[in-house]
C-alpha cells in the first residue's frame, strides 16, 4: 500500500500484538549503550568485553526470574524459531539411539509443525494429538499417545492464533511419569499470564523478546538441567558451549529489561487486558451475527480476540480495517503464501470456508478502551458491506 | 511487482463497483469454491448480443473483489464476442497490476465472465459454442501450484464439455 493512503502512524490502533509489539522506551534505552560504547565481545577477558559479559549476566538472571528457572538454565538464541528448532531437534538428535517417536499437537507453532514434519521426513514418526473444538489438547490423548519410548512431547503452551491456554501442568505430570521430556512453546503466553517452569513441568520453553516490548532477534531456550539436547549451533562454544556465535549483547540487554519489566507488570496488565478483551468479545458476539468466537470464552490469554464470520474472507476484514487506521491479522489463506487457511482451525474443527474468515485482534500496552470502541464502532460496518458483496450471505442468512 | 496493493486495487476494493444481482439476468456465471477461498459470481444482461449490465457478487481477497468490479466495469456495453476476447492480463492491466500471488484472481474473473456468457448461449441456444476453453494458467511457471490448480479444473470443465457434447 502506498504511503499516502496508509493512515499516519499517530492514529493507527494497533491490535496484531501476537505479531509483534514496540520496543519499550526503558527497553531501547538500556540497549543503547551496548552498540557503540559497551561494544566488546563477552568472550574476551579485557575490560570491554568484561562490561558486555557482566550486562549479559544480569539479562540472563531477569530472563531466568520471568519463568522461574535458574540463570544457568538460560540460553539466548536469536529468537522463538530458533529455540523451537533447536529444542525439537537437539532433543531428537539427542535421543535419536533411544526412539524415534515425536508426540505433537496438531495446533503447534509453524516453527514446531514445520520441524516436526521435517524429521518425519528424516525417518521419525510423530504422532499429531487431535484438539477439541475449542483448541484443547487432552491430558488422556498425550497419555494414551505414550505407546512406546517416545523421545519428546510437545504442546505449545498459549496458542499464538485463537490463544486458547493448554493444560501443560497435567500434560507435565504425564511426562515426567513416564519419563518423556516436554517442549511447550510460550512465546505467546509471556508476558500475558505466568509462566514458571517447574509449575509447567517442561524441560524445553523458547522464549522470544520481540512479543514482549523487546527487540527484534533476539530470544532464548530454557533447558532444565539434565535434560537430553544435543546443540545445534557449531562454532566459539559460546553460551556455555550450547549455542555458538558471538553474543548479541544489546539483545540481550533489551530482552533482560523487557523481562523483567513483564514480570513486575503481569499482575496489572493481565488484569487490565482481560477487562478489555472481554468488553471486546462481548462487544462482537452482540453488534454481529453469525460470529463464532475460536476457541474458549475464558480459558484464553487475556490479549486476545479471535472471530470467524460467515460468508466473508479475512483478507478483505483486514484491508478494511486498515483503511480505518486499525491493524489486525487473518487466518486465511489469501494472507498467507498458501492456499491453505489456518491448520489450528482447521484442526479445531472449523470447515475451510468457515476458517477463510477469520479476524485475530491482540491487545496491548498501548491499547484502551477507546480502542475497543473504535473496532466496535467499524468493525460490524466492515462485515455488513464485505457481506452485501458476497454470493455466500444471502439475506435469508441474516 | 509489488507484493502490496496499487491505489486502483484499492479503489475498486473499497467502493467496488456493479455490486450485486440482475433481476431476471440472461446470463449467470459462478466459479471458484467456498473451501478454497474465492467464489465469484458474474450476472449479465443481454441486448442485441451486446452486454448492457453485468453484476457481480464475490466471496474473497482484495484482489478477487477488485477484478470482479474492474472486469464489470470493462464488459459494459460490449459485443459478447468483444467481452470474450478480454484477457486477464488486460484486467491486471486495468488495475495498474496486481501481486504476483494475486494473478489467479483475474483469472477467476474472467472465468466467472465466459461461465456467464456461456449459460446466456446455452439458454439461448440450449448447447455451448465452441473456442470458450477456460483459462488453464496464470503464469509461465509449470511448478505453480495455481495454474496446476486451474489446469485440473479445466480438464474438469472439458471432461462436463464432453458429455454434454454426447
Amino acid at each position: 500500500m502506498t504511503d499516502k493512503r496508509r493512515a499516519d502512524a499517530g492514529n493507527v490502533t494497533y491490535l496484531d500484538h501476537a505479531a509483534t509489539t514496540p520496543v519499550r522506551p526503558e527497553v531501547l534505552e538500556a540497549m543503547l549503550p551496548f552498540f557503540a560504547q559497551k561494544f566488546g565481545n563477552p568472550s574476551t577477558l579485557y575490560s570491554v568485553g568484561a562490561a558486555a559479559k557482566e550486562a549479559m549476566n544480569a539479562a540472563r538472571a531477569q530472563v531466568a526470574a520471568l519463568v522461574g528457572a535458574r540463570t544457568q538454565e538460560i540460553y539466548f538464541t536469536s529468537g522463538g524459531t530458533e529455540s523451537d528448532n533447536w529444542a525439537v531437534k537437539g532433543a531428537a538428535c539427542a535421543l535419536r539411539e533411544k526412539g524415534r517417536h515425536i508426540i505433537a499437537s496438531k495446533i503447534e507453532h509453524h516453527a514446531v509443525l514445520e520441524t516436526c514434519r521435517c524429521l518425519e521426513k528424516q525417518g521419525f514418526e510423530v504422532t499429531w494429538l487431535d484438539v477439541d473444538g475449542d483448541g484443547l489438547v487432552s491430558p488422556d490423548h498425550v497419555a494414551a499417545a505414550i505407546r512406546d519410548d517416545p523421545i519428546l512431547i510437545t504442546v505449545i503452551h498459549a496458542n499464538n492464533e485463537v490463544g486458547v491456554v493448554e493444560p501443560i501442568p497435567e500434560i507435565g505430570r504425564i511426562a515426567a511419569q513416564r519419563g518423556v521430556q516436554l517442549h511447550t512453546d510460550a512465546v505467546q503466553s509471556l508476558g500475558k499470564i505466568p509462566v514458571n517452569v517447574d509449575e509447567l513441568g517442561c524441560n524445553l520453553l523458547p522464549i522470544s523478546a520481540h512479543k514482549i516490548y523487546g527487540p527484534k532477534g533476539i530470544g532464548a531456550l530454557y533447558v532444565r538441567k539434565g535434560t537430553r539436547l544435543n546443540k545445534f549451533m557449531h562454532g566459539g562454544d559460546q553460551e556455555n558451549r550450547k549455542r555458538s556465535g558471538t553474543s548479541n549483547v544489546a539483545g540481550i540487554v533489551g530482552l533482560g529489561k523487557a523481562a523483567e519489566l513483564a514480570r513486575l507488570e503481569l499482575d496489572d496488565e493481565t488484569k487490565r487486558l482481560t477487562a478489555l478483551r472481554d468488553r471486546l468479545i462481548d462487544g462482537i458476539s452482540a453488534s454481529i451475527p453469525d460470529a463464532t468466537l475460536s476457541g474458549p470464552r475464558h480459558n484464553r490469554l487475556p490479549n486476545n480476540v479471535h472471530f470467524c464470520f460467515k460468508g466473508v474472507e479475512g483478507e478483505g476484514i483486514i484491508l478494511r480495517l486498515d483503511h480505518a487506521g486499525i491493524c489486525a491479522a487473518s487466518g486465511s489463506a489469501c494472507t498467507s503464501a498458501t492456499l491453505e487457511p489456518s491448520h489450528v482451525l482447521l484442526a479445531m474443527g472449523r470447515p475451510h470456508e468457515v476458517a477463510h474468515g477469520s479476524l485475530r485482534l491482540t491487545l496491548g500496552r498501548s491499547n484502551t478502551q477507546a480502542d475497543v470502541d473504535k473496532v466496535l464502532e467499524v468493525l460490524p460496518k466492515t462485515i455488513e458491506q464485505l457481506r452485501a458483496i458476497s454470493p455466500l450471505y444471502a439475506t435469508s442468512d441474516q | 511487482m509489488s507484493e502490496q496493493y496499487t491505489d486502483e486495487v484499492m479503489n475498486h476494493f473499497l467502493q467496488p463497483h456493479n455490486v450485486g444481482t440482475i433481476k431476471d439476468p440472461d446470463g449467470v456465471g459462478r466459479v471458484g469454491n467456498p473451501v478454497c477461498g474465492d467464489v465469484m459470481e458474474i450476472q449479465i444482461k443481454v441486448e442485441n448480443d451486446r452486454i448492457s449490465d453485468a453484476k457481480f457478487r464475490t466471496f474473497g481477497c482484495g484482489a478477487a473483489i477488485a477484478t470482479s468490479s474492474v472486469l464489470t466495469d470493462m464488459v459494459k456495453g460490449k459485443r459478447l464476442t468483444e467481452a470474450l476476447k478480454i484477457t486477464n492480463r488486460e484486467v491486471t492491466q486495468a488495475l495498474g497490476g496486481l501481486p504476483a500471488r494475486k494473478r489467479h484472481c483475474s483469472v477467476l474473473a474472467e472465468e466467472a465472465l465466459h461461465s456467464a456468457i456461456k449459460d446466456y448461449r446455452e439458454r439461448l441456444r440450449g448447447k455451448i459454442k465452441r473456442g470458450e476453453e477456460p483459462i488453464t494458467r496464470c503464469c509461465p511457471d509449470d511448478s505453480c501450484e495455481l495454474c496446476q490448480l486451474l489446469a485440473k479444473r479445466s480438464q474438469e470443465i472439458a471432461k462436463k464439455h464432453a458429455s454434454e457434447d454426447l
